[in-house]
């Protein structure tokens, strides 16, 4: 345990040597922001004619331009769109997940295991198996270019994972709260929004803030389902510009990238704990 | 289990009256509290399922009711359709390039912090920002653009743009995936961190170097956490669209080269409305990744090491 004067030496520079090498690998890694951010304030001209992070001067127009938005919608709409859909599956996740976890983790019916066993396969369960009866389904109902595709299955507790996420959590409870409060004759229901619920808000935090940031990154659904630019998000505004890319729009193309990296970029900042911690309790994809 | 202690005689008799208490109400709360999952489960999965598999038989446009082909599409798929392969290779070849490296690196940069007194948080929390950002289209247009003709690799490597070669477009993708290293190396961390020092110490006190420790002790008990880690990437990758749909455009260029298997069944589905071809590929897809999964189960039984019965 005690460090002698020799190998505390050699320990130093190891560590030294490690701290290099993990700081050079973090440049790299941090490259594509760096030139991200570079390039949405870079001229026209030197977007791509050279290989200099900094640009001659900054280019605060791409960001104006961006801001007008795309086919005539403005940033702000496309924000918004982006907004509403993502906080409409936040809110959508938090409350249905919660709901059968508690029943998963807490309560007896017939039935329990094979349905908690089925949850688990759906997590395994490749999207697009249900993709195209789910949108004409949708479709039908004519729904489509509305949000009620991105935001209603949400409320039904469609993403298995949260509901596993949230059972862990809600299994390493004490159960001893709630059978002193069913002694005093409280329900399942004043249990579980009373003494449970309360009680699971760092597991419902980390899903409100993974649901937030794949809806948000979320583009095959929105593909499929937008088609009126109105009603776009930021990401499907990005993909007019997957087909049209001129060097003249590349400034403005990256500076709304930006933008619509902004919020994940601040999310991250803010609950950076709660998405580590809640990836490594819960091994919750990226 | 038992709730000891507790002898007084209104606790005991609230006990007995609560185990007399007819069954069906508790069910019944449950049922409460599982509905909302239980409709998504049935109208949004099993349905769907079942529907999907049902239009894999027919030919079906959206807009005239579903004709029955029996195994047409299947057929078309796999004697007809060279493009279908084209898919299923590209995709093959993306998961096997972009899963391993992937994990070696999370693990290599996961064992690397491990020791760390000071900064592990710091480099963590860094390492990790790609696996959220990553996933934007804002990203893979930045990787487009960075790996163009003209791009930064091109002037660092001088090989040209990437993104317009058939053999390099598709590692392109493959290494957006594996900038998202953060994700696994997390996992892989807090499993590093689980492993009891007991063992380490016994280990050198047995005589063994850093490298037998590695792998006498490191290796079998993270074997657990690596296998989640693979399968769960896997699964994914198999998955994988939006970096392939940025990087050519939509289309799966050049040659065909980054059109992994979901940017096809995308290109059949919604752009030529052949549904029930989709549906088709949807099933394979399903079936494909389900016998993946169940190869990896099985191997797992001689390479995963469990240490107590009662872990996970």
């Amino acid at each position: 345990m005690t460090t002698t004067a020799l190998p505390r030496k050699r320990v130093a520079w190891g560590r030294v040597a490690l701290h290099a090498g993990c700081l050079a690998a973090l440049l790299v890694m941090l490259y594509p922001l760096a030139w991200l951010l570079a390039t949405s304030l870079k001229p026209a001209n030197e977007v791509i004619a050279s290989l200099n992070l900094l640009p001659s001067h900054l280019e605060w127009s791409n960001y104006s331009t961006a801001l007008q938005g795309v086919n005539g919608v403005s940033v702000w709409r496309l924000l918004g769109n982006s907004l509403l859909i993502a906080g409409g599956a936040v809110l959508g996740n938090v409350l249905s997940c919660s709901l059968a976890a508690y029943a998963f983790a807490r309560l007896r019916f017939r039935m329990r295991r094979p349905l908690f066993a089925f949850m688990i396969a759906t997590i395994m369960l490749p999207h697009h198996a249900v993709l195209i009866p789910q949108y004409i389904i949708f479709n039908k109902l004519g729904l489509v270019n509305t949000y009620w595709p991105l935001i209603l299955p949400k409320f039904l507790a469609t993403e298995a994972f949260f509901v596993f996420l949230i059972v862990q959590f809600m299994r390493g409870l004490p159960r001893e709260l709630e059978e002193a409060a069913r002694i005093d004759g409280c329900g399942p229901f004043r249990s579980f929004f009373a003494i449970v619920l309360p009680l699971t808000r760092p597991a419902l935090i980390t899903t409100a803030i993974f649901t937030f940031i794949w809806t948000w990154n979320d583009f095959f659904t929105q593909l499929i389902y937008l088609f009126d630019p109105g009603k776009f998000t930021l990401t499907l505004a990005l993909r007019s510009f997957v087909d049209a890319s001129s060097q003249s729009s590349f400034g403005p193309m990256f500076a709304m990238s930006v933008i619509a990296l902004l919020p994940i970029v601040l999310f991250f900042l803010a609950f950076q704990r709660f998405l580590v911690e809640g990836m490594a309790s819960s091994g919750l994809k990226g | 289990m038992t709730t000891t202690g507790i002898h007084t005689p209104t606790a005991r008799r609230s006990a007995a009256t609560a185990q007399r208490r007819p069954r069906r109400e508790r069910q019944g709360a449950a049922w409460v509290f599982l509905s909302p999952w239980v409709l998504g489960a049935t109208v949004l999965t099993l349905l769907p399922m079942a529907v999907s598999l049902y239009l894999s038989f027919t030919d079906y446009d959206l807009f005239n009711p579903p004709h029955w082909v029996g195994l047409r599409n299947y057929v078309q798929m796999f004697t007809e359709d060279p493009r279908y392969w084209r898919s299923v290779l590209t995709t093959l070849t993306y998961v096997v390039v972009a899963v391993p490296l992937q994990l070696a690196l999370a693990l290599v940069v996961a064992l690397a912090l491990k020791g760390m007194k000071r900064g592990k948080g710091f480099y963590r929390s860094a390492f990790y920002a790609p696996s959220l950002l990553g996933a934007s289209m804002s990203v893979a247009l930045v990787w487009r653009a960075v790996f163009n003709d003209g791009g930064t690799v091109d002037h660092l490597l001088g090989t040209g743009g990437w993104a317009d070669k058939p053999g390099w477009a598709l590692l392109a993708v493959a290494l957006l995936t594996v900038w998202q290293f953060g994700a696994p190396m997390v996992i892989f961390l807090a499993g590093l961190q689980q492993i009891p020092a007991e063992l380490y110490e016994a280990a050198s006190v047995d005589g063994a170097g850093k490298w037998r420790q590695f792998v006498s002790v490191t290796v079998p008990m993270l074997s657990p956490v690596l296998f989640f880690n693979l399968v769960l990437q896997t699964i994914q990758a198999f998955q994988v669209f939006t970096p392939a749909f940025a990087i050519s455009a939509g289309k799966g260029g050049p040659a065909d080269s980054t059109l992994v298997y979901t940017l096809y069944l995308y290109d059949r589905g919604f752009v030529a409305s052949h549904m029930g071809y989709a549906s088709a590929m949807a099933w394979v897809l399903l079936l494909a990744i389900g016998a993946v999964t169940a190869v990896l189960f099985r191997t797992s039984r001689t390479w995963v090491f469990y240490a107590s019965e009662g872990e996970r």
